[in-house]
Formats: C-alpha cells, structure tokens, sequence
C-alpha cells in the first residue's frame, strides 16, 4: 500500500469514528428529550398549574401548583443571594484586585468551585443551616443553589470586565472620574451584555439542580409562599414521584420534568442568542 | 510666566529610568509637539502632564512639573481635580459604551452637574468646538459606538472640552484616522489653541511641522532640542536634530 493511499484510509477511519460518537451522543440526548417531550406534553393540562397534588389513589386529579411556585421563590432567592456577592467579588477580583496573586489565586479556587458536585454543597447546607435550625427550609435550599451559581458569576463578572479595554478606563480616568465611578459607569456598561448572559446561563444551569436540594428544602406537597418550612420543587417532585408507584404521581413527574426541560432549555437558548447578538453588534 | 514648567524630571517605571532630566517650558495658547523615535519617552512625558502613570504600581517621578506655578507632582496634588484641567486624547478613540449626549456630559456630570438645560448648553457648545454638532446633533441619543472613527476621535476632543480643560494632551491621535480624518483633527486643534494649549505627540513629522508652534525631540529619554517648529525644521541647533528631521534615523 502506498504511503498516500494509508494515509487517505487513516483519514477515512477517524472521520467515520468520530462521527459516530458524535451521532450517538447526540442520538441519546434526543432520545431523552423526545422521551421527555412525547410524555411530558401528554400530562400537560391546565390543573398542573392551578391544583395541588391529589391523593394518589384519585387517578387523573391534582396538579403541581405548589412545586412551580416553590422552584420560582428557590430560584429567585439564589439569585438574589448569589448575583449581587458574585458580581461584587467578580469585580474586585478584574479591577482592584488586578495583578495581584492573592486574586489570582481566588479566581483559580473559583474555577475549582465551578466543578463541586453539587452534592457535596447540598450536604454542606445540610450541615449548616438544616440541622442546627431543626429541620429542612426554603432558604437553606436558596443557599445551596447561590452557593453554586457564586462561583459561576465571579468568573463571568471577572472575564467580561477583564475583556473591557483599558483604554476606555484610561479616558475616563482622565476626565477626573474616582476609580469607582469608571467602574460604575463605563465599565459596567461595556460589560454588561456578558456580565447578564452569564447570570442567565447560571440560573439555567440551578434551576434543574436537585441534589442540593434534597438535602435543604426537601419537599412539600403543600405550599405557602415562605421558605422558612420545607420548600417544594419541580426537580425533587420529579425524583420522588417519578420512583413512585402510583400512576398518576408519574405522569405529574413527566409533566414536570417537560417543564424543567423546557425552562432550562429556553433560559440557555435566550443566553446564547444574547451572545450572539452581542457578537454582531 | 509659561503654563507648564517642567524641571529636571525624571521618571522611572519601576527600577528603569524612561526620562532624564528634561527640562521644558510649554507655552500657553500655542501647539507644542512632541517627537522621535519609538520608545524616547515622549509618551511617557505627555502621561506626566495629568499623571496618567499613577494608575499603575511602581512607577516614580523626581523633578517638578509645574502648572500654573503649582507643582502638579506633590503627594498633595489631588488628581481628580489635576485630571479635570488637563485633559487627554488618546491614540484611538475612546467613546464610552453611550448615547452621544451622555459622552459629552461625562466630565460635567462627574462634577455633579445636574441641571439638563446647563448640560445641553456645555454639550452643543463642546461638539460645536470639536467642529462634530452640525455632524450629530440629529444623533444626541444614539449610542457613540455608531459614529465613524473621525467622528468618534473628535468625539473624544468635545468630551474632554466639556470639562473646560486648561490644556489638552494628544496622544497621537490621528494615527488611528484616514488623511481626511486627520486633517479635521489637524484644523481642530488650530482652532482650539485660541482656548486651550496643546501638546501632541506624533510620529508624523509632517504633521508635526504644518500644525505645531513649538517642537520638542526628545531621544532615550532625554530632550535633544527644543525650539519653535520652523527653527527646529529648518535650522536646528544640533545634527541629531537635523537628521532626524531629514528622516535620515529614527
């Protein structure tokens, strides 16, 4: 065989290997979304969103009202928790931080705090705001979900207002502007396209968490728009109804799960088109 | 007495000296500019004038600077203030993530200027100094990123009128800019000479000659000669002077 003619084939081989793998990785996650969505539309009716859970020997009633409301307070507090803290340590760590090593080596554990499972913060919150309060709540949840989206927003905040030019800081320094006051007013604004779609894509990736909730909020079949009790939500509904035996219990966590899939799916779809908006613009 | 008085300074960005011993008067109401080679501190002196340097750590000044009679490089200097009556045009044009309007108002209003009607009077008066207003003023609430590159350098020029500098330093600022561009810039800062004093460094020597009063050749850190432009163009003092006026090194 000549030098050329197996080098063709060698070719010919990685090409067809590698779009194999690449045709079932992505084969398998539409067969789940497909699973998810040809299930999950089914369960869809306007009792999921109006009616609490129904006893699971009356077949076909009841809804996920308090689950909706609950994921929504859950993740809205995280961000509440989360964004501002990450979006002020962010900026000290790109700005008054800048060039020094204690900051870079904050922004290295950042990182390294991006990838904790999300268990091991669930177990944590567990530790510390579950059991010396007597038992599981809403806002430990929140804070396991701000916990993992801090180091997320720390590190967009960073890399955004790093990637803003120096230049700009420098004309509005030398129009006699306090380093704060370039921070706030320009350099914000440049960043701040970045800084948003970070946060989205964060929140995206918290609102379908459920380890870390299992340990804090846990679960409540009813719901009354506090988290100082036990916080229901549409992840946990799904692990615990979906395991269940009851048909109508699954059905509810197929339709549940649908929702969280469609939620998380848009949230990302709508941070990546801001991207590329940004881009273009 | 002369606007600005430099004395002796020398500077250093941490432990390299990048300015010796320069000793210059800039003259008031005139365009005074400064050139030579790449890397023979005439940035580096422009940025001493609203000690842009100390932004970053370990840099270091010895000598005077002296603006209007006071020593701009005391520890008591307060830069905001410094920053505010001498103002900087940068290489490229810097316009602020904005609407047009609210890039002129930047300086005023970081002042605490709040009156609107005060601040449309400074807006229209400072893009009608920079020659951009007849250009914009349809444009006032659309974002400065749209402007072409000329008009966002003059842009850069309206901005920094508006805090009623005493001088204003160019750094190079037409080299980022088409002939046409440049040459608007050029007619500018002719004008603006009635009401600021300028200092502009280039490294068009052509540019230098048509527009400046006074030029400064500065070479390894030191000043080399220093004398209104025609002299310095057409019967400088010292060979270096000459030859590299001649493009013959540099």
């Amino acid at each position: 065989m000549t030098n050329a003619r197996k080098r063709k084939l060698q070719n010919i081989a990685a090409l067809s290997l590698s779009a194999l793998c690449a045709l079932i990785g992505l084969g398998i996650l539409f067969a789940i979304l497909f699973d998810v969505l040809k299930n999950g539309a089914r369960s869809i009716n306007w009792a999921l969103f109006t009616q609490d859970p129904a006893p699971p020997h009356l077949a076909g009633g009841g809804g996920l009202k308090s689950a909706f409301l609950g994921q929504g307070l859950l993740t809205l507090a995280a961000a509440a928790l989360g964004v501002p803290l990450g979006i002020l340590a962010g900026t000290y760590l790109a700005e008054y931080g800048r060039n020094r090593k204690y900051a870079k080596i904050v922004s290295n554990l950042a990182d390294m705090a991006i990838s904790v499972p999300s268990i091991v913060i669930g177990t944590f919150v567990y530790a510390i705001l579950v059991k010396p309060w007597g038992g599981f709540n809403g806002w430990a949840g929140a804070a396991a979900l701000a916990i993992i989206i801090l180091p997320v927003i720390i590190r967009t905040t960073e890399e955004m207002m790093a990637m803003v030019p120096w230049n700009l800081r420098e004309a509005a320094f030398a129009l006699g502007a306090s380093y704060h006051k370039v921070i706030v007013t320009v350099v914000y604004r440049a960043a701040a396209g970045g800084i948003f779609t970070g946060i989205l894509l964060a929140v995206a990736r918290v609102a379908g968490e459920t380890a870390p909730l299992l340990f804090t909020s846990f679960n409540a079949n009813f719901f009354k728009l506090s988290l100082s009790g036990p916080t229901p939500s549409l992840t946990v509904t799904i692990y615990l109804y979906a395991a269940s035996p009851y048909e109508n219990w699954v059905r509810m966590a197929w339709a549940a799960a649908f929702v969280v899939t469609a939620l998380v799916l848009a949230l990302n779809i709508l941070g990546r088109a801001l991207i590329k908006y940004r881009v273009k613009g | 007495m002369d606007l600005l008085e430099v004395k002796n300074l020398d500077f250093y960005y941490g432990s390299q000296k990048a300015l010796a011993d320069v000793t210059l008067n800039i003259r008031r109401n005139a365009i005074t500019s400064l050139i030579g080679p790449s890397g023979c501190g005439k940035t580096t002196l422009l940025r001493c004038f609203n000690r842009m340097h100390d932004l970053y750590p370990g840099n270091r000044y010895a000598g005077e600077i002296r603006l209007q009679g006071r020593n701009i490089l005391s520890k008591n200097e307060d830069l905001i203030n410094l920053r505010s009556s001498v103002g900087m045009v940068f290489q490229k044009p810097t316009p602020f993530p904005m609407s047009v309007f609210d890039n002129i108002a930047y300086g005023p209003r970081l002042k605490g200027q709040r009156n609107l009607s005060f601040l449309r009077e400074k807006v229209e008066k400072a893009l009608r100094q920079a020659a951009l207003w007849e250009e914009v003023k349809d444009r006032l609430k659309e974002n400065a990123g749209g402007l072409s590159g000329g008009q966002q350098q003059r842009l850069s020029i309206a901005r920094t009128l508006a805090v009623d500098p005493e001088v204003i330093l160019f750094d190079e600022s037409t080299s980022a800019l088409d002939p046409i561009s440049s040459q608007k810039i050029e007619d500018l800062m002719t004008e603006l000479k009635k009401d600021v004093t300028i200092v502009a460094v280039t490294h068009n020597m052509q540019q230098a000659a048509r527009v400046s009063d006074y030029t400064a050749l500065m070479y390894l850190g030191s000043l080399v000669e220093y004398d209104e432009t025609e002299i310095i163009f057409t019967r400088p003092q010292k060979k270096m002077t000459e030859e590299y006026v001649l493009g013959r090194f540099g």
